[in-house]
This record gives C-alpha cells, sequence and structure tokens, in this order.
C-alpha cells in the first residue's frame, strides 16, 4: 500500500483531478435538485445513460462532434423536464421518501428500456476518443481530456456560483432550498425555481456524460450507474443541503476514487469501492452533518 | 373602497375547524387588528388570504376581484405580504439579500432604488445590509421581516404577530412603524397577542375566538378592560 504511491506521477493526479470534477458536477446537480425539492435523485445517472446513448448514435451517424454533444444535451435536458413534469411535480407533496422511491423506480424503468433495446453490450461512443491523446507538457504527458475535464467543470461551477450569488432568481433558489414555505409566501414561483434548478441540474448533467463518455466509450444500461452511487456517497459526506460542501464531497469521492485507482495494482484496487466505503462511514459517524459544514448546523429545517 | 374583504371565511384542517364564517374589511389607510387567544384561528386566517391554508367556504376579495384557489407566489405577486409568524427571515443571507427577496412579488418594472422605501423606515437595516441576518436581534430581524414585506410594494400588509418575543421598546418601534405604513395608504391586518395596544393602535381590532367574531372594538375602548377581558373569557 505505501509502496503504490511511488506510482503517483502527474498524470495520476492530473485523472484524478479530472474525476474529481466530473463527479462535482454530478454532485452539484443532484444537490441543486435535492435543495428545493427536497429530493434525492437516483435517476441522475440513467439521465446521464440516455445521454451517453446519443452520443453513441451521434457516432454512429456519423455527426460532426458539436452535434452529438447537441443532440446529447437535447435528450438528457428533454428527459429530465420530462421527469419533473411526469414525477417530481405530481409528487411534490408527499414525503421525501415517497420521492425517492419514485426516483428508484424511474431509474430501473430507464435501465430496463435501455437493456431492452439496447442489449446488455450497448453501444460505442467513440467520436470523442481523440481526446483520449495526450498532451505534451513540458515532457510530461497529460490526456487531454483531464484538462479538459478539469477546465470544464471549473468553468460550470464557476458560471453556477455567479448565478447563485449575483442574480435574482439565484438568490431566489437560494431562498427556497432554505424555507420554500416562506420564499413562496414572498411571491418566489415555486414551478420556476424547481424549473430552473431542474433545468441547470440536466445541463450539468449533459456536461458530465460528454466528459465520463470519453473515459468510458462503452455506453450500456448501467453507465454512470456506480458513478452515481458514489457521487450520492460524495454529496452526503459533504453535506447534502448545501451546494459548495456537496460539490466537495462529490470531488473528494471522485479524486479519491482517481488517485487509488490510479496507483494501486489492479490486484488491490479491486477492493477500492469497499475501502472508499469504510472510510465515509467513518467520516459520517464522527461528522454526521457532512464533512465541510460547520458545525452544529441543523441539516434540515422544519 | 375596500382593500381586503374576507366573507364568511371557514378553514378546516381535517376534523378542526379553525376558522367559522369570519368576516372582515381593511381599507386603504386603515389598520384592523385580529386579537383573541391561542388557537382562535387568526394565523388561520391570514394563511387563508394568502393561499395557504385548507379554505372550506367564503371568499377572499382583494380591490373586489376573488383571490381564493391562488397559489401562495400569486397572492404575493397581486399586491398581498405577509410578515409570517417567528419573522422567517433567511439567517444565512445577508439583510439586502434578505430585502431583495421582497422584490421577488413585485411584478412592475423596478424604477431604481427598490429598497429605499423599507432602509427610510428602517435605517438600521441600511446600516446592517452586509451582515447576515440571522446575527441580528431579535428586533432587528422583526424590522428586516416587515421591510422585507414592504419591498415588494403591496397594497395589503398582514402582519402575524409582530411583537411576538420582543422587548417593549422594540415593540414600540415595531408599533410606531405600523403606523407610518398605514398613513402610507397601506391596508395593514394585524394579528396580535398584545390586545390593548393593538385595539389602541387600530382603527377597528375584531377579538376572535374559537375560529369566530365575538366582539368588535375601537380604539376608544384600548382603556375598557373589562370588556377586553370579558371577550376574551366569552
Amino acid at each position: 500500500m505505501i509502496l503504490a504511491f511511488a506510482n503517483l506521477s502527474w498524470p495520476v493526479f492530473a485523472d484524478a483531478l479530472a474525476l474529481g470534477g466530473i463527479y462535482a458536477l454530478m454532485a452539484v446537480g443532484i444537490g441543486l435538485v435535492f435543495g428545493v425539492l427536497r429530493l434525492v435523485n437516483f435517476a441522475y445517472g440513467q439521465l446521464m445513460m440516455a445521454g451517453a446513448f446519443a452520443l453513441a448514435y451521434g457516432d454512429q451517424w456519423g455527426l460532426p462532434n458539436w452535434l452529438s454533444i447537441l443532440f446529447c444535451f437535447g435528450v438528457v435536458l428533454a428527459l429530465s423536464a420530462l421527469m419533473d413534469r411526469l414525477v417530481f411535480r405530481p409528487l411534490r407533496t408527499h414525503s421525501p421518501a415517497v420521492m425517492l422511491v419514485a426516483t428508484f423506480a424511474v431509474a430501473f424503468v430507464l435501465q430496463n428500456i435501455a437493456l431492452i433495446a439496447w442489449g446488455s453490450f450497448g453501444k460505442t461512443a467513440g467520436s470523442l476518443a481523440v481526446w483520449q491523446a495526450p498532451w505534451d507538457i513540458h515532457g510530461v504527458y497529460i490526456r487531454k481530456i483531464a484538462i479538459i475535464a478539469v477546465g470544464t467543470a471549473a468553468l460550470c461551477l464557476l458560471l453556477l456560483q455567479l448565478l447563485l450569488t449575483r442574480t435574482p432568481v439565484g438568490l431566489q433558489m437560494r431562498a427556497a432550498s432554505m424555507d420554500f414555505r416562506t420564499a413562496r409566501l414572498l411571491g418566489v414561483r415555486a414551478n420556476r425555481v424547481i424549473g430552473g434548478a431542474v433545468l441547470i441540474s440536466g445541463l450539468l448533467a449533459g456536461v458530465a456524460t460528454v466528459m465520463l463518455s470519453v473515459e468510458q466509450p462503452q455506453i450500456t444500461s448501467t453507465w454512470a450507474l456506480p458513478e452515481t452511487i458514489y457521487v450520492l456517497m460524495g454529496v452526503v459526506l459533504g453535506g447534502l443541503n448545501r451546494p459548495i460542501p456537496a460539490t466537495l464531497g462529490g470531488f473528494t469521492i471522485g479524486f479519491a476514487f482517481g488517485l487509488l485507482g490510479g496507483i494501486l495494482p489492479s490486484n488491490q484496487s479491486q477492493y477500492l469501492p469497499s475501502f472508499i466505503f469504510a472510510a465515509v462511514i467513518v467520516v459520517l459517524l464522527v461528522r454526521p452533518n457532512g464533512l465541510f459544514t460547520r458545525g452544529g448546523a441543523a441539516v434540515e429545517r422544519v | 373602497m375596500t382593500a381586503l374583504a374576507v366573507e364568511k371565511l371557514s378553514v378546516r384542517y381535517g376534523a378542526v375547524e379553525a376558522v367559522r364564517g369570519l368576516s372582515l374589511e381593511v381599507k386603504p389607510g386603515q389598520i384592523v387588528g385580529l386579537i383573541g387567544p391561542n388557537g382562535a384561528g387568526k394565523s388561520s386566517t391570514l394563511h387563508a388570504i394568502m393561499g395557504s391554508a385548507p379554505v372550506v367556504g367564503g371568499d377572499v376579495r382583494l380591490d373586489g376581484s376573488s383571490i381564493l384557489g391562488r397559489r401562495p407566489e400569486d397572492v404575493a405577486r397581486r399586491g398581498v405580504a405577509l410578515v409570517p409568524e417567528g419573522r422567517r427571515i433567511f439567517g444565512e443571507l445577508t439583510v439586502e439579500e434578505n430585502l431583495q427577496l421582497g422584490l421577488a412579488a413585485r411584478t412592475k418594472r423596478l424604477n431604481g432604488g427598490g429598497l429605499a422605501g423599507a432602509y427610510e423606515l428602517f435605517p438600521i437595516l441600511r446600516e446592517f445590509r452586509t451582515r447576515h441576518a440571522g446575527a441580528l436581534s431579535g428586533g432587528q430581524q422583526q424590522q428586516l421581516a416587515i421591510g422585507r414585506a414592504l419591498a415588494s410594494d403591496p397594497s395589503v400588509l398582514l402582519l402575524d404577530e409582530p411583537s411576538l418575543g420582543l422587548a417593549p421598546k422594540i415593540v414600540d418601534v415595531v408599533f410606531e412603524a405600523l403606523s407610518r405604513i398605514r398613513d402610507a395608504g397601506l391596508a395593514v391586518l394585524l394579528v396580535e397577542q398584545r390586545a390593548q395596544r393593538t385595539v389602541a393602535l387600530a382603527d377597528e381590532s375584531h377579538v376572535l375566538a374559537n375560529g369566530e367574531l365575538r366582539l368588535t372594538l375601537g380604539p376608544q375602548d384600548a382603556g375598557d378592560t373589562d370588556r377586553l377581558v370579558k371577550a376574551y373569557l366569552a
């Protein structure tokens, strides 16, 4: 284990940062919707899976990359809007447990549709594989996707932060996630805030899909499912109710997976999820409100 | 001319009838008090007006047209602002951000200085505008809650026990502000526990018990403690 750290190198570090960035985007996408709906969207990974199949079709039809990425975003956004209309809105006044189970149902329905439609081997989204090629940075070879993912994630998070802190709609979203009832009494339109959160969450899912498809071009019905579970863990680890801690939590998990996955020999790295799960349990026992929240802050106000 | 009219309003939570056939009116430039013991249905009345309580009968009219069955955000956007019980300010946001949230209900385009009115009424809010609202004292938070409601430029202001838990000196500040708000031409419906002060301030005060209107008092009755006590115990 100690010896394994001898394998640490700049490319491994860059890949870990990239994975952390992708997970951070997914975490903030899940966290935003949780903020306004008190709903943990377990079907987030299936949204991404659908987008990844769109990329695979773009590849198959020989679309230019920008067009397949656009197609991917279209599919993800349309599906998340549909989920909001058909599942989230009708169930909004129900208990969080009902909504969680509903998202489980949506997740399994989508997964099985994909399994029926494309079989267990799925399809390949290979047109962005050019990003796998390394850039030579002063003799250190770093894959383009690592740099693109880190840059894109940082840009998205920056834009989101500006939106949340500098615009009226961002302020309304933050207020709604703190106390929805009072926000509505002040004239904050529930549907608009929820629609906005779902839209942004979908955009982030689209970005994460494109990045992750470069890392994992074989698209199957369970594509992005393990990642979603890791990210959910990261979100809880960071602090579910707050966007920045949730993002940091997602990043931490992704970074840890990337780093340990990169430096451990494969006969050890197969146990990696178990070790990380155990570490998360220990952290939550010590800091139940989340790793990155200030102590004593109430997680859920009633 | 009536700004807000409540007609034979009934509110029911499951088997509990919180308000029974209540009628009242508030005109612009008028404060109407709603007093009575705990559980009399005062807060339920305010929430029924806002569209956040289950109304089973009657009507709520704003400038003559019914607003019954509308969502709280739509009622707010039509010019009814609520200062909720317990203030409900956003402690993690700054004072100014809290006030800006009040602008959410504005449908007219802002002609500059949207928060000027609130700052003028409560100068302390301008002084502390970059602080987190959670760091303010209870009295300052109450001023913020009222300022936030006024930022929406409402025609009707509903207040749910604004003096609750405040020091007497701060209660003076709040009641003084209410009379200035009345002078500005707003229709104010004030739910209060401090019966005597409310009766003295308001143009008329309704005593509510068990969800029903028991008695209506004018400012001249403020000294008549016997009548008040009787109304409470009736």
